[in-house]
């Protein structure tokens, strides 16, 4: 990286942009690939683009702390827009480009939007759409002029119109430009990004350049990236963590950001561009293996037979090699061997061959999925953050993973436990405020100045920071101990045979778990030791099956019980649903989150048994059919105790 | 919003007849096109709806009538001829290479435009390099504006038939025509291929101007997007309007939409 952001003249982004412009203003900065080919910017060059957009905006109009909306996929002028408007010393807002017009609506109101810049006619429309709605609004602008020849409306300009406009501008004032990125401040709001609003309504939270760039250069600097880093820019423009990798670590480093041709082409660009730092949530990670396996069931049999035989090698020592841990020769000699024969061809199919430094966030990643790529020599690490603290909160440190933490506080975090288990961080990167709610700020900001997460957690023995639960779904056992419902069920969730798990346990003497077994995985299972079954009640009933489900459950135990303050969580009992849990019987959310009071009332008598002791309990259910019928399930359900393992404690 | 203004007639066929031995496929029919518009012909199966195409494209050479294109009375054409002079098709049989790359496809449909001699283009010498730029970027922005970048380098052969049909049309755009004749552009399509290729139907018109002539079952979506309607029945022309004219003659509701009972 070079040395800026340590100095007073480069602590803002339009700083940064026309310092790296001035010092290596031939390097590519941004490439998109348009008509089948990659087209490139110097720095040079996007600096140029900045400032004709930037003194266009001006010529229209825009002010000193007007935001402006950005809609659209990841396009280098979108991108190029947000600097222009921060030299401007106006705020960048990108919302989500898949959002419906009507979603849109509140956050372009909130924001009192009066410029927007949008990719396309779709995006137009659906401002058109809103127009009435939206009194403050304008102009629009547009990057793309496609099926534009028709509209006529006074506030839409083309981009390029903008730009030309923004030229002249720049020729009679020369000055103009750079007296404003002058005026700047590091404590300037430097981009709004909504939060997604699954709990009420969105929040825009106002972070300042210098959160950002704190954020950024802690990330660099953790995981020594240079200047040469390549990256593909194609998560949502509005998401914290685009905003972070494509925006602030590329302009503080001078990274080159790769713009995919469409959204459907993101796999074939991934491949010719051949990132060396990515980021990808991780369903992305499991598509990915999916396919790698379907198609390896179609492969020779020759390549199927090397594939699992160096994925067993793989398995056993890739991840220890990858850490740098010591790994006897032979060992080391059969994993290079695997190296030239799969591992390497598989990552140059995937587009990873030249990845130094992935990362994965967002939600839970399976350990099986996790240890699979790092097994295979890609260095997959997890990070923990939020949108108001820059994605910045939590770093796995290279040769320091571990498939169920999310890492170290990153360098200049602070991170607190509070008592009832919430996740408390401060630092530099922290919101400045929620835009016009101060009420919110307050709530979420306390007296000492942390954040608070709202997500419940634990430092282990290693200083890891391990991610339980939402804080509120917190809750304790009847002697007081921890317990996070979610965190088991998930445990529990990432066996392929378990498809739902529901623990109970709060303010009770002990855990005890209904479970849902995975019929497509356990099906395979008993028809491979042919063992015959009529349907999902009937196998779920099958005393092998409970078996199989009694090995996973304690093997959640043993891993419990090393977890410290979650050691008293372990499942002492459990039993085997007799019907899947269905959103059409109001059990699942269509989002398939568990409606644990639900369950628990209609499913009384089973909680009742699971506690009281009984070794097996009849049930009735009615169950909802697709065409809208009802029916009736019943069953004897057997209840299971399951192995638990005695809890050390530290001496009182 | 349409900024599409319908210009003269461009393609006037009269009296056309044609014969398969002592089949009469067409009878007398006579009907123009004027450019820039969307002209369906519709009928039931066996109506001559594919005859007359390949009669304006040239495959077919009708014994009676005369076919004017452009102010000139047409003598014998063959297909080729017709593709020199503007007119593209796409066939009710996706005519495609199967085992070649959609790009691959899509980039014969410039061979008409190729200047270069056979050798030139083998040893890529002279002008085949420069030339082969050129219509590779014309194709480029074919693929774009028909959203097909993601199956670029796929076969065709893998692809499911919705797409199979796109990639035809890509094709027959890809030469840059001043009249496209598309051969049931949205048989055997789900609704929702079926929209898609509607606006893209509506995008060529629009954005390039092109002439179009369709010959197309699905009558829902017939009457949305023409402007002039055609109807056949047993290789006789018994309807011709706009689609509401269409709609309302009390002929074509007997013969296509059936006898009320």
């Amino acid at each position: 990286m070079p040395d800026v952001g340590s100095t007073r003249a480069m602590d803002t982004f339009p700083r940064l942009l026309f310092f790296h412009a001035r010092t290596r203003g031939q390097k590519t900065a941004m490439r998109e690939k348009d008509l089948g080919i990659w087209q490139s910017w110097t720095w040079g060059e996007v600096a140029d683009h900045v400032r004709a957009l930037a003194c266009g905006l001006a010529e229209m109009g825009f002010k000193r702390g007007d935001n402006l909306a950005v809609v659209g996929d990841n396009r280098p002028r979108l991108y190029m827009t947000m600097a222009a408007v921060q030299c401007l010393g106006g705020v960048p807002v990108p919302l989500y480009q898949d959002a419906v017009a009507n979603e849109m609506a509140f956050v372009l109101q909130d924001a009192g939007i009066r410029f927007a810049l949008v990719e396309d006619q779709e995006q137009v429309d659906k401002l058109l759409e809103l127009k009435d709605q939206l009194p403050s609004l304008e102009h629009v602008i547009y990057d793309d002029p496609r099926g534009m020849r028709h509209y006529n409306q006074p506030f839409l300009h083309d981009i390029e119109e903008l730009m030309a406009m923004g030229r002249i501008h720049n020729q009679n004032h020369p000055d103009f430009l750079d007296g404003e990125i002058a005026r700047g401040r590091p404590d300037d709001i430097g981009v709004m990004l909504y939060t997604s609003g699954t709990t009420g309504k969105p929040k825009g939270v106002c972070l300042t350049h210098h959160a950002f760039i704190s954020a950024a250069r802690g990330g660099i600097e953790f995981d020594r990236l240079g200047a040469d880093e390549e990256i593909l820019s194609y998560l949502p423009m509005a998401w914290v963590g685009d905003h972070l990798f494509s925006f602030a670590q590329a302009m503080l480093a001078g990274f080159t950001i790769n713009c995919p041709e469409s959204g459907e082409t993101v796999m074939t660009d991934l491949r010719e561009i051949g990132p060396t730092y990515y980021f990808a949530p991780p369903r992305v990670f499991e598509n990915l293996l999916t396919q790698v396996m379907i198609r390896m069931e179609d492969a020779s049999p020759l390549k199927q037979k090397m594939f699992h035989f160096f994925m067993k090698v793989a398995r056993r020592s890739g991840a220890e090699i990858l850490d740098g841990k010591p790994v006897a020769l032979a060992e080391r000699l059969l994993y290079a061997l695997g190296q030239l024969f799969v591992f390497g061809p598989l990552k140059n199919v995937l587009g990873m061959s030249r990845i130094r430094v992935a990362y994965t966030a967002g939600a839970a990643i399976g350990p099986d999925l996790f240890r699979f790529y790092r097994s295979i020599g890609i260095n997959l690490k997890q990070l923990y953050g939020q949108t108001e603290t820059c994605a910045y909160v939590c770093l796995q440190p290279d040769g320091e993973i571990k498939f169920d933490s999310v890492g170290k506080p990153a360098p200049g975090v602070e991170v607190r436990i509070a008592d009832n288990g919430e996740i408390l961080v401060k630092g530099p990167m922290l919101l400045k405020e929620y835009y016009k709610r101060p009420d919110a700020t307050a709530e979420s900001i306390n007296a000492e100045g942390y954040f608070m997460t709202g997500d419940a957690g634990f430092f282990d023995d290693d200083g890891h920071l391990k991610i339980i639960d939402r804080a509120k779904d917190v809750g304790k056992l009847a002697n007081g101990a921890m317990y996070a419902p979610n965190y088991i069920e998930n445990k529990l969730k990432f066996f392929q045979h378990i498809k739902e798990a529901v623990v109970f346990g709060a303010n009770r003497e002990m855990v005890c778990a209904f479970i849902n077994i995975d019929i497509g995985a356990v099906g395979n299972w008993a028809e491979r030791r042919g063992i015959a079954y009529s349907g999902y009640t009937d196998l779920a009933a099958k005393p092998e099956v409970y078996a199989l489900i009694q090995e996973c459950v304690e093997q959640v135990n043993a891993e419990l019980v090393g977890e410290g303050m979650l050691a008293d969580s372990q499942v002492h009992r459990f039993l085997i649903l007799h019907k899947e849990l269905d959103p059409d019987d109001d059990e699942l959310t269509r989002t398939r989150k568990v409606r644990r009071g639900f369950i628990a009332e209609k499913y009384a008598v089973l909680i009742d048994a699971l506690y009281g002791g009984k070794a097996s309990q009849y049930i009735e259910t009615q169950v909802k059919f697709e065409d809208g019928r009802t029916g009736k399930v019943a069953a004897d359900l057997q209840i299971r105790d399951a192995k638990t393992f005695p809890v050390v404690r530290a001496a009182a | 919003m349409s900024g599409r203004h319908i210009g003269d007639v461009i393609l006037d066929l009269q009296n056309i007849s044609l014969r398969f031995g002592g089949v009469k496929a067409l009878t007398n029919i006579s009907f123009d096109v004027r450019e820039h518009e969307i002209r369906a012909i519709i009928g039931p199966n066996g109506a001559g709806k594919s005859s007359m195409l390949n009669v304006i494209n040239g495959v077919y050479h009708p014994q009676e009538g005369t076919i004017v294109f452009r102010g000139q009375e047409r003598r014998r054409m063959e297909p080729h001829m017709a593709a020199m002079q503007g007119i593209s098709r796409t066939f009710q049989n996706i005519a495609l290479f199967k085992g070649m790359s959609v790009l691959d496809n899509v980039m014969t449909g410039r061979i008409t435009k190729m200047k270069a001699n056979f050798l030139e283009q083998a040893i890529r010498i002279g002008r085949a390099g420069r030339e082969e730029l050129e219509h590779r970027r014309k194709v480029e922005e074919v693929i774009d504006f028909l959203e097909i970048q993601h199956i670029r380098k796929t076969p065709v052969g893998r692809l499911p038939y919705g797409l199979q049909k796109r990639v035809e049309l890509a094709r027959a755009l890809a030469a840059e025509p001043s009249m496209l004749l598309l051969d049931e552009p949205m048989a055997g399509m789900n609704v929702e291929e079926k929209q898609d290729m509607c606006r893209f139907i509506l995008d060529v018109n629009d954005q390039f101007g092109t002439t179009i002539v369709l010959i197309e079952h699905d009558m829902g979506v017939v009457m949305d997007i023409s402007d002039r309607v055609v109807v056949l029945d047993y290789g006789k022309k018994i309807g011709d309007g706009t689609p509401d004219e269409v709609r309302n003659n009390p002929e074509v509701i007997s013969a296509y939409l059936g006898v009320a009972h």
